[in-house]
């Protein structure tokens, strides 16, 4: 491979990528060729590249998302080739390089697709739902005074792993793409099983998962069937052990809370 | 809506049904597989139609009976309402390239297919089998004397041994199972999952078991026809003459 080889070779690639002028608009795909490729260049580079060469040429620039470029943020969310961020498992799609792909590769790109997540524009789509998910639920309340104490309330480290493991979820999507149902349980379980882990998120706990699963639901995102495809696309690894998580506290939410509505 | 509709109509309400239901079922086709098994020894089908006597006769059974077909129904209900609802979720335009193979089973992304393919399986079978035994006027069964029993019995192992010389039936039934095994492969674990019950200390047992019950289940359920299509020793009684090509024809003094 080259990766590691500063006289890698630059390759030239064929590019189908999905454009759509706006929400309302029909898309489709397009074809384009890109040049002199560096396979040390990470996929958001390569596509800075075309958008260069499509600016010098008059044309609208691809729009898609990014924004840290350090597989943090869960900004970028590109559909490449059949699969969220592309081949490489455990990886966000500003840290794919190029060196995954071949000279003379032909490289589809979509946007995410689902009900629930409309296209802006080209690659980029809407994904606010996530965040009305989280403002249906996904915080803790937190009392006004002094600073406490950073030691005052005890966790044991296994469980501060663990919650901390569910924690690293960036809502990039990729759950919800990948899914052949796209539902949004691997996010929505992420959020409930970390709060629900620490002293910190009891306090809302019930109506917590009762009014996060509601919000998932009106959102129009699929029912989850187990199949696993969102564990196994996330970037960052949360596991399908989150989502049991979550069916219990729903389970115990809605046998145990006072809520009757 | 009340907290139990809701409940019980939202994303993961619905998947405990699927999960309930369906393990559920899963105990049903274990009593099914004990019972078919009795088919194969050499006794004329006694223990067989002693079973299934016991079956149709028991009023515990009996009020069981009822609870499967609610069972049955609501699976099947909710999996195709839940496959719909879920195709929808994707939006009008779906992927172009999409490589679901690389992240996932097929099994498990094509429950609602095999699941499909089960319940046309089952309205088949049910209608050979169990509407017959149960409704005289859907055909009924002829009536034969077992050891240790001191009336006469229905005598559905000559129908199932009459059916099982028909080369296409026999098939049907051999691939049928194969759908079952798919099912089971995904739908056993994943009945574990939706329930919560997920632990380092007991999934690998938990997928240990439903990979298990999956391959021995629809594989003795597919042996069963097989060997009594090529085994001397299983013959139906000629007064009864009940196959399945009569039970499915249109003359109804036939049935």
């Amino acid at each position: 491979m080259a990766g590691s080889n500063p006289n890698a070779k630059p390759m030239n690639l064929t590019l189908k990528v999905w454009r759509q002028k706006n929400r309302a608009a029909a898309g489709q795909v397009v074809q384009y060729n890109v040049r002199d490729i560096s396979p040390e260049m990470s996929f958001l580079e390569m596509l800075d590249v075309l958008n260069e060469d499509l600016l010098r040429k008059g044309d609208d620039p691809v729009a898609f998302d990014h924004d840290c470029r350090e597989g943090i943020c869960g900004s970028c969310n590109l559909f490449i080739n059949g699969r969220a961020h592309g081949p490489e498992q455990g990886t966000t799609t500003c840290q794919l390089h190029m060196r995954k792909f071949s000279d003379g590769d032909t490289i589809t790109i979509e946007p995410w697709r689902s009900q629930a997540f409309p296209v802006n524009k080209d690659l980029s789509v809407d994904r606010s739902a996530f965040d009305r998910i989280i403002q249906a639920g996904g915080y803790v309340s937190v009392n006004t005074g002094g600073v406490p104490d950073g030691n005052e309330i005890p966790i044991p480290k296994p469980i501060a792993d663990r919650a901390f493991e569910a924690a690293t979820c960036i809502a990039c999507g990729a759950c919800v793409a990948a899914c052949k149902n796209s539902s949004a349980m691997l996010f929505v379980s992420a959020k409930v099983s970390q709060l629900a882990l620490l002293p910190q998120g009891q306090v809302e706990r019930s109506t917590r998962v009762e009014n996060m699963v509601a919000q998932m639901d009106r959102e129009g995102f699929g029912a989850c069937s187990n199949i696993g495809q969102c564990a196994a696309e996330c970037p960052v690894g949360i596991s399908l052990e989150n989502i049991a998580i979550l069916n219990r506290e729903f389970i115990s939410a809605k046998a145990t809370s006072n809520n009757l509505a | 809506m009340s907290w139990i509709t809701k409940t019980f109509s939202s994303s993961i309400g619905r998947k405990i049904i699927m999960s309930l239901t369906g393990l559920f079922l899963c105990t049903f086709l274990l009593v099914h597989l004990l019972i078919n098994l009795q088919m194969l020894r050499h006794d004329n089908g006694d223990s067989f139609n002693f079973w299934a006597e016991f079956m149709g006769t028991n009023p515990l059974i009996r009020g069981m009976e009822v609870v499967l077909m609610l069972g049955l129904i609501l699976h099947s209900y909710q999996g195709l309402a839940l496959a719909i609802k879920n195709k929808k979720a994707r939006g009008a335009q779906g992927y172009i390239v999409n490589h679901p193979e690389a992240n996932s089973k097929w099994s498990s992304r094509n429950m609602a297919l095999l699941g499909t393919l089960l319940l046309i399986f089952l309205i088949v079978h049910l209608m050979n089998f169990w509407i017959r035994s149960r409704f005289d006027a859907m055909g009924g069964l002829a009536e034969v004397r077992v050891a240790n029993l001191d009336h006469p019995v229905g005598d559905l192992y000559s129908v199932a041994a009459a059916s099982f010389k028909i080369p296409w039936y026999v098939a049907l039934y051999a691939l049928a199972q194969i759908a079952l095994g798919y099912h089971l492969w995904h739908g056993f674990t994943s009945g574990f999952q939706t329930l919560g019950l997920n632990h380092r200390k007991y999934s690998p047992a938990i997928r240990f078991t439903g990979y298990a019950f999956a391959v021995i289940v629809s594989l003795l359920f597919a042996v069963i026809p097989v060997v009594m299509f090529f085994g001397d020793n299983y013959q139906p009684r000629p007064a009864t003459g009940n196959t399945v090509e009569q039970s499915l024809g249109a003359d109804p003094a036939l049935r």
